[in-house]
């Protein structure tokens, strides 16, 4: 599962690129500043962590899925 | 500095009486305020400087470094000073040209150190060899931008050794750089001096508040109110130093014209508020005197003779001496200026505190010129026939 | 074994755990342009300082002027934001003064080696022990893309219209003819490399320098028609070569092989030596003659 800091993402992604599942991809609608931020896609994560140390702006943390239910 | 320190520099030193030229008082009295610290470049004629300290200040548990060149020897100074050294460094016109940005950097930063300037005739290289007062101004607006400064100009030996430790005392006390001023004749001269037995120094006030509590550069809470209290790299503090227009928390707050304003001006009142406490001149024969000759470091001496020799030959002269040269004793001077019909400056340059004195003066008093460049310093009748 | 207890200790925190301890959160978001690396260049730094698990209270970082100087405002640790190009001077400062002290310096491609590379070669010459960082991105990214000493001979820059005239530094090889006695480049595209090297460096007691080719996205990419992010990012990658496999194509490899390294950059460890480190041997100096 991915978290993201929105008021930190600048919207370049290179973690919807890079990410080796594909399980990033744009969110449809533009946000309030002007951006697309990466949505995750239902169940492609491996939480690999490369979107979180190729992301620039430290916007992204991969956390583990029970961790996030809890 | 504590008894073991002081001791440590003494024995480092050596005979409690030497006959020793100004730049070796210079290194002398460094060592006996707490410099730990030189960093260098040779120049003529305060290479002698860097030479004693190489020796000396490993003896005593200190660092010498000669750098490739004056931009990073001042750099050097001020990163050691941050690490909590007293530090200083020592150059000459040419390096002290290039040292400009970074002093600029230390009133920005607000960092204790010294830096010994040992005058030579410039522009350029000049005459390497030969003595000068042309660097006055550069201390007090060489660098960009608004900051105040304080430049100590010693006119004999022992005076250069006493001086170097109140130019450590004062940097360490109102956390800025402190400018001592030789000129080659001061620097290569040999007089008696006496090293002192008991030594006051003064250490920078440190922070006694926890670091989430801690503001680098915000108000002085047990030191001078406008001088905050300096918490030394490696101790928990985690300080932001930075040249840039920053907050009270040393973060960058360059969009704002308020936020430079408070900076600066605190930054220019914590020194000039003490004016009358940094100032300090020498006065002689000035009761009765119509005309006084004004003056300042090596030109003193030859002012003194012009003095002497005024008054043989019936001439109502008195005489002032600027030990301080900044900030600028504008009360004595103005006081002065009342009381005679005639101040005579001079300095071994074209006219640089004259117009200081000018500025200072009352209207209705005469302020001339004994200038003179070229290496030599004046004779008496020099000076008296501009009396 | 206990250390590699230790390894899985590291991987075990989180992130958001490496951000809360080393980060300014109030200086964030950061200033770097959309798609910069400059601020990879920080988080691989910030996973090595982990990883080493230094003292942040016996740590100081240093810069110089430029986007990458920006670095050291974003750690919550002592800091030095010097002058243009002087980092390096206040650092030999720093460590001779607190040789305790974990002495840390990031710089720009133009900081360190157009107005700085003086103090550059002296550092690496003393073998002071320090780790430098350099951000090199072929530019001068901060005062709008003007022509730095790294800019590539005939790539764009505002003061270069026509195309560079000049041929460029390589910083890295610099380093070492200087004295370093660490010296690594790598891009900011695979993160683990650039990581452990920095560990490396940190370890290493001398003069460590990492180059990192990081895409500036603006004064660069713009001037120079390296396309998208991704383009650009991507472009920097394939432009790359390990040193290893630099090696054994230069003494086996096919001439077509040979042919296409000359268009390549080496990447990866390039040199590594024991030497003492000046601030060792001032120490040295003083327990000898010390009264
Ligand atoms: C003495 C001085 N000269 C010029 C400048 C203007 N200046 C600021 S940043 C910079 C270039 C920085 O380039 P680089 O080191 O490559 O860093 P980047 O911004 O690309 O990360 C220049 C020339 C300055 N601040 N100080
Ligand atoms: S952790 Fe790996 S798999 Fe999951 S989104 Fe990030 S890059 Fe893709
Ligand atoms: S100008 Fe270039 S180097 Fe500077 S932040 Fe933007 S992309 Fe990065």
């Amino acid at each position: 599962m991915i978290e993201l800091n929105e008021e930190y993402c600048k919207g370049c992604n290179l973690c919807i690129v890079y990410c080796p599942r594909d399980a990033l991809e744009p969110a449809e609608e533009l946000n309030e500043k002007g951006i697309h931020p990466p949505v995750e896609v239902e169940d492609r994560c491996n939480g690999c962590r490369l979107c979180e140390l190729i992301c620039p702006d430290f916007a992204i943390t991969v956390v583990e899925k029970d961790e996030e239910e809890e | 500095m504590n008894e073991e320190e002081l001791n440590k520099a003494k024995k480092a030193i050596g005979e409690e009486y030497q006959f020793i030229h100004g730049d070796t008082a210079v290194a002398y009295g460094a060592l006996l305020a707490g410099c730990r610290f030189f960093g260098g470049y040779p120049i003529t004629p305060a290479s002698e400087i860097a030479e004693k300290m190489a020796k000396l200040l490993p003896k005593v548990g200190g660092k010498y470094i000669q750098m490739e060149d004056e931009l990073g020897s001042i750099a050097s100074v001020i990163g050691s000073s941050w690490t909590g050294a007293k530090a200083m460094t020592a150059t000459s016109g040419p390096g002290l040209s290039l040292m400009q940005e970074n002093i600029g950097f230390a009133h920005m930063s607000e960092t204790p150190l010294v830096l010994a300037d040992v005058q030579r005739s410039g522009p350029s290289t000049g005459q390497p060899t030969l003595g000068a007062q042309g660097d006055i101004m550069q201390t007090r607006y060489g660098s960009h931008g608004d900051f105040a400064a304080i430049t100590l100009s010693p006119n004999n030996i022992q005076e250069t050794l006493n001086y170097t430790i109140r130019a450590f005392n004062l940097a360490e006390e109102y956390r800025t750089p402190v400018f001592l001023m030789l000129s080659a004749d001061l620097g290569h001269m040999r007089e008696k001096v006496r090293i002192p037995d008991e030594v006051e120094t003064f250490e920078r006030k440190r922070p006694k508040v926890p670091p989430e509590e801690y503001i680098p550069f915000g108000k002085g809470e047990y030191g001078k109110e406008k001088v905050p209290e300096f918490g030394v790299f490696g101790e928990g503090y985690h300080t932001y130093v930075t040249g840039l227009t920053h907050d009270e928390h040393g973060f960058p707050a360059t969009d704002d014209q308020q936020d430079h304003d408070k900076l600066i001006r605190r930054q220019v009142e914590k020194i000039l508020d003490d004016r009358e406490e940094l100032t300090d001149v020498e006065k002689r024969s000035l009761d009765d005197a119509d005309i006084a000759l004004v003056s300042y470091g090596i030109t003193s001496r030859s002012a003194l003779g012009a003095l002497n020799k005024g008054r043989e030959e019936g001439k109502k002269l008195g005489y002032l001496r600027l030990k301080t040269l900044w900030p600028f004793p504008i009360k004595e001077i103005e006081e002065l200026s009342k009381n005679v019909d005639k101040i005579v400056v001079a300095e071994l340059n074209l006219g640089q505190m004259y117009h200081k004195v000018k500025e200072h003066a009352d209207k209705d008093c005469e302020i001339a010129l004994a200038d003179k460049i070229g290496g030599e310093i004046h004779s008496p009748d020099e000076i008296l026939a501009e009396v | 074994m206990e250390k590699k207890e230790e390894k899985r200790e590291v991987e075990m925190i989180s992130a958001k755990e490496i951000r809360d301890k080393y980060l300014r959160h109030d200086m964030m978001p950061h200033i770097f342009c959309t798609g910069c690396g400059i601020g990879n260049v920080l988080d691989y730094t910030l996973w090595a300082l982990e990883k080493e698990g230094l003292d942040m209270d016996k740590t100081v970082f240093l810069s110089g002027i430029g986007c990458s100087s920006r670095l050291p405002g974003y750690i919550d640790v002592d800091s030095l934001h010097t002058t243009h190009g002087r980092a390096l001077a206040f650092a030999t400062g720093v460590k001779i003064t607190n040789p305790e002290l974990n002495v840390i310096v990031f710089t720009g491609d133009g900081d360190c080696m157009g107005i700085g590379g003086n103090h550059f070669i002296h550092a690496c010459r003393r073998n002071i022990d320090i780790t430098v960082i350099a951000v090199n991105n072929y530019i001068y990214g901060m005062t709008g893309g003007q022509v730095a000493p790294t800019t590539p001979e005939g790539d764009y820059a505002t003061t270069a219209p026509y195309g560079n005239l000049e041929p460029a530094f390589d910083m890295s090889e610099m380093a070492i003819s200087s004295g370093a006695t660490y010296v690594a480049r790598w891009g900011v595209k695979r993160p683990n490399q650039p990581i452990n090297s920095i560990q490396e460096a940190l370890q290493n007691k001398g003069m460590s320098f990492v180059e990192m080719m990081s895409p500036c996205t603006t004064a660069y990419s713009r001037q120079n028609r390296m396309g998208s992010i991704e383009e650009f990012w991507d472009w920097y990658d394939n432009k790359t070569i390990l040193a290893e496999d630099h090696e054994r194509i230069k003494q086996y490899g096919s001439e077509e092989e040979k042919e296409e390294l000359k268009d390549k950059i080496k990447v990866g460890v390039l040199h590594k030596e024991e030497k003492k480190s000046l601030s060792e041997r001032i120490q040295e100096l003083i327990e000898e003659v010390q009264v």
